[in-house]
């Protein structure tokens, strides 16, 4: 980038509205998840902390909000009178929902946040330097800061717990801020694999980690932009449309039936994760 | 009302009360620099264990990611607002009491907003890659993103700063070179020479000297309004309930003049004790600084009325929540005694018997800026414990002693700072007090000696 592309392609460096006119191309990576199916089982958030080297900070840390569980499963009492153990839940696995106009990547003072071409919001690690206003400014507060430096740590990865360091994913150091990447090494050796066969990626070739091990299959995860993919399937469905911060269907009586959703939509923040609503009893 | 300042006062008494402040001042000044220093060990030992360990120790968390250190900074930044306001603005409206205390009102602006700075690296996760904010050409020709508020805060801070001290400096000149006149020989005398630029008092040099600070004023105020909207837009301008408020630039400005104005009070007070200038910061002029501060204060009220009237009336039910959380919520006590120190403390300064009553001004001009500060934190804090999203509904956060410990230790740094500074340079501007005694005095000529005896 040197000055005169700055200034000539001026409009390609800024935050784009995504019903501008600029639809992705090849990918545009999206997931939705079934409440109904979701037990809670935080399977997903183990999955995850294998495979993106999330440092395990201990219970007191735990405690004091300085975990990195980058999808963590929220867990919402019912309040209706009665006591733990026979009292019900309902459950939520939060994660970047990687906003097509995600108001963290506008506020970052050094541009580490960033949106890719395949409509992933990105964080470059090494650009990062800190200032936290992306967290800030999340609605979802689906991002992690790294509170100490945890590669350093005592007991973070005790031995033999770093021979089992993903080798594709960077360990990050003290001061820099992480979160969901919708596993993107997996994407980018998927991508190469595609192209190396004069190809797009197919669907289900590339799972992420937390779908992937969902014991009741509740996380699908694609290309929007595939028309046999399920992820796009199940938005079709659903008429959730990614452009939209209120859903047609939404003004419409026998949306009643449709149980496709995305939190705090009227943000426009334009997420690219679809919640199905829950519709059995809360678990107890 | 009595005289702003005694016009029989000879212009050689003047050089020589003010000279004074840089030799000999009372006992207590050592005592208050010493307490200054202290204080920034506090400060400086808490920074490095920070620095060292990871932001952690501060005690914020991963939906509580700003704390008292933004707080603190927007505090600083208000504070530097108003030297402008005393120095540039009421220059251009030709008042005359501003004339005794206006310089150490800019001082204050300068080291305010150095103080600020230290804020903003003392917050970051990595202070050491501080430099990716800035432009640079580097060979990866990466940038800045000119989107983020954060970057409009390093250019406009950077500008006022620099701006500022060229200010302090230029009024400064005629000063500097009655110094170099007048003291003995040493490293000062150089000093003084060296920065006073052959000042030798003709009247080319009048004439440009007369331009150069005029116009270095009209730049300053636009500047110094833009400064303090700037910070309220990062707040205004991200999504969170509470902040995201389209009154905050003026809210912020008037916050910020308020704040100034009573930290003037007290420092007017403490200087006018520790360097015996009885003679020049006189009660008259605390009477009419008071009044401003009366002023400024039932303005910042009016904001913060309209802020909140216009949350309570607009629909949107979030940031409505978070009003209520802050009024009812575990930052309740905090937001009422900012209410209280803020907006019915002040009411006391209406008050004649009040406005020239130095102890009592003393307490109570530091009790506002306690209000102020409060501000702040009432601003940063209860948004983060009450946002959009029902998962970080969680108030149990509390900054550590690391951060308690930066933020007393910046007071430390300012009165350090400041205090150095008069004691090396003249804190009295000796030519406008001249020349305010000179328009008294022709003032007093042109008006009959006896009423009716015309």
């Amino acid at each position: 980038m040197s000055i005169t592309n700055l200034l000539e392609n001026w409009s390609d460096f800024r935050q784009q509205h995504p019903s501008d006119d600029r639809p992705h191309r090849e990918y545009k990576w999206a997931m939705s998840i079934d409440l109904d199916s979701c037990t809670g089982c935080n399977a997903c958030s183990v999955a995850c902390y294998a495979e993106n080297n999330l440092p395990v900070v201990g219970k007191e840390k735990f405690a004091h909000g300085h975990s990195h569980h980058w999808i963590r499963i929220e867990r919402y009492w019912d309040n209706d009178g009665r006591e733990f153990a026979d009292q019900g839940a309902q459950f939520l696995p939060m994660l970047c929902q990687h906003c097509e106009s995600a108001p963290c990547e506008t506020v970052c003072p050094v541009g580490a946040t960033n949106h890719t071409a395949d409509g992933l919001n990105s964080q470059v690690y090494n650009r990062c330097v800190g200032s936290r206003y992306c967290n800030a400014n999340c609605p979802y507060k689906a991002r992690y800061f790294n509170w100490y430096d945890y590669p350093t740590t005592d007991n973070v990865w005790p031995e033999p717990m770093n021979q089992q360091l993903n080798p594709d994913v960077t360990v990050r150091g003290k001061g820099v801020m992480e979160k969901c990447t919708f596993c993107v090494q997996r994407l980018t050796v998927a991508k190469s694999n595609a192209r190396s066969a004069g190809r797009s990626v197919l669907d289900g070739e590339v799972q992420t980690a937390c779908q992937q091990v969902c014991p009741t299959g509740a996380i699908s995860f694609g290309n929007l932009v595939d028309p046999l993919a399920k992820v796009g399937k199940q938005w079709m469905k659903q008429q959730v449309e990614l452009n939209k911060d209120k859903q047609a269907k939404d003004a419409e009586e026998k949306a009643a039936k449709l149980r496709g959703y995305r939190i705090l939509e009227g943000l426009r923040t334009y997420p690219s994760v679809m919640y199905l609503e829950q519709l059995r009893e809360s678990a107890i | 009302m009595g005289k702003d300042i005694r016009e029989d006062i000879a212009w050689a008494q003047i050089n020589k009360d003010v000279l004074k402040s840089l030799e000999s001042p009372r006992r207590m000044y050592w005592i208050i620099l010493f307490i200054a220093i202290a204080m920034i060990g506090v400060a400086v030992g808490s920074e490095v264990y920070q620095y060292q360990t990871g932001m952690g120790v501060s005690n914020k968390n991963n939906s509580h990611v700003w704390g008292l250190y933004i707080a603190t900074f927007i505090f600083w930044i208000g504070m530097s607002h108003s030297g402008t306001l005393l120095s540039a603005i009421l220059h251009l409206m030709h008042a005359d009491w501003r004339k005794p205390i206006y310089r150490f009102a800019e001082a204050m602006t300068t080291f305010s907003l150095m103080t600020a700075g230290l804020f903003v690296l003392v917050h970051l996760g990595r202070l050491w890659m501080v430099y990716y904010v800035m432009p640079y050409p580097n060979e990866r020709w990466v940038w800045p993103n000119f989107q983020s508020p954060l970057v409009w805060d390093m250019f406009a801070i950077a500008t006022y700063l620099s701006s500022s001290v060229l200010f302090l400096y230029v009024g400064m000149i005629p000063d500097l070179a009655i110094c170099r006149d007048n003291i003995h020989a040493g490293w000062r005398k150089k000093l003084y020479t060296v920065m006073s630029l052959g000042w030798e008092g003709t009247d080319r040099q009048w004439r440009n000297f007369r331009i150069t600070y005029l116009t270095i004023a009209c730049f300053l105020i636009p500047l110094a309004v833009s400064v303090h909207s700037i910070v309220a837009s990062d707040f205004a301008m991200s999504n969170m309930p509470g902040w995201h408020v389209t009154s905050f630039p003026p809210y912020f400005v008037a916050g910020a003049l308020y704040s100034g104005c009573a930290a003037i009070i007290t420092l007017f007070i403490i200087l006018r004790y520790v360097f015996k200038f009885e003679e020049y910061m006189t009660l008259p002029i605390m009477k009419k600084l008071v009044r401003l501060t009366f002023a400024i204060a039932m303005v910042w009220t009016y904001l913060n009325l309209i802020e909140f009237a216009s949350v309570w009336y607009g629909h949107d039910q979030t940031a409505k929540d978070q009003l209520i959380f802050k009024a009812t919520g575990p930052y309740a006590p905090f937001f009422w005694a900012m209410i209280f120190f803020g907006s019915i403390l002040p009411l006391m300064l209406a008050f004649k018997r009040f406005q020239t009553h130095l102890p009592i001004l003393f307490v109570v001009s530091i009790l506002l800026n306690v209000g102020m500060w409060l501000e702040r934190w009432m601003i940063i804090a209860p948004s983060f414990a009450h946002g959009h999203y029902p998962w970080t509904w969680d108030h149990d956060q509390w900054p550590s002693l690391v951060q308690w410990g930066i933020v007393f230790g910046s007071f430390g740094w300012f009165t350090l700072l400041f205090m150095v500074f008069c004691k090396v340079f003249p804190s009295v501007s000796m030519y406008e007090v001249k020349e305010m005694v000179y328009h008294r005095s022709l003032a007093l000529k042109h008006k009959p000696a006896v009423k009716g005896d015309y």
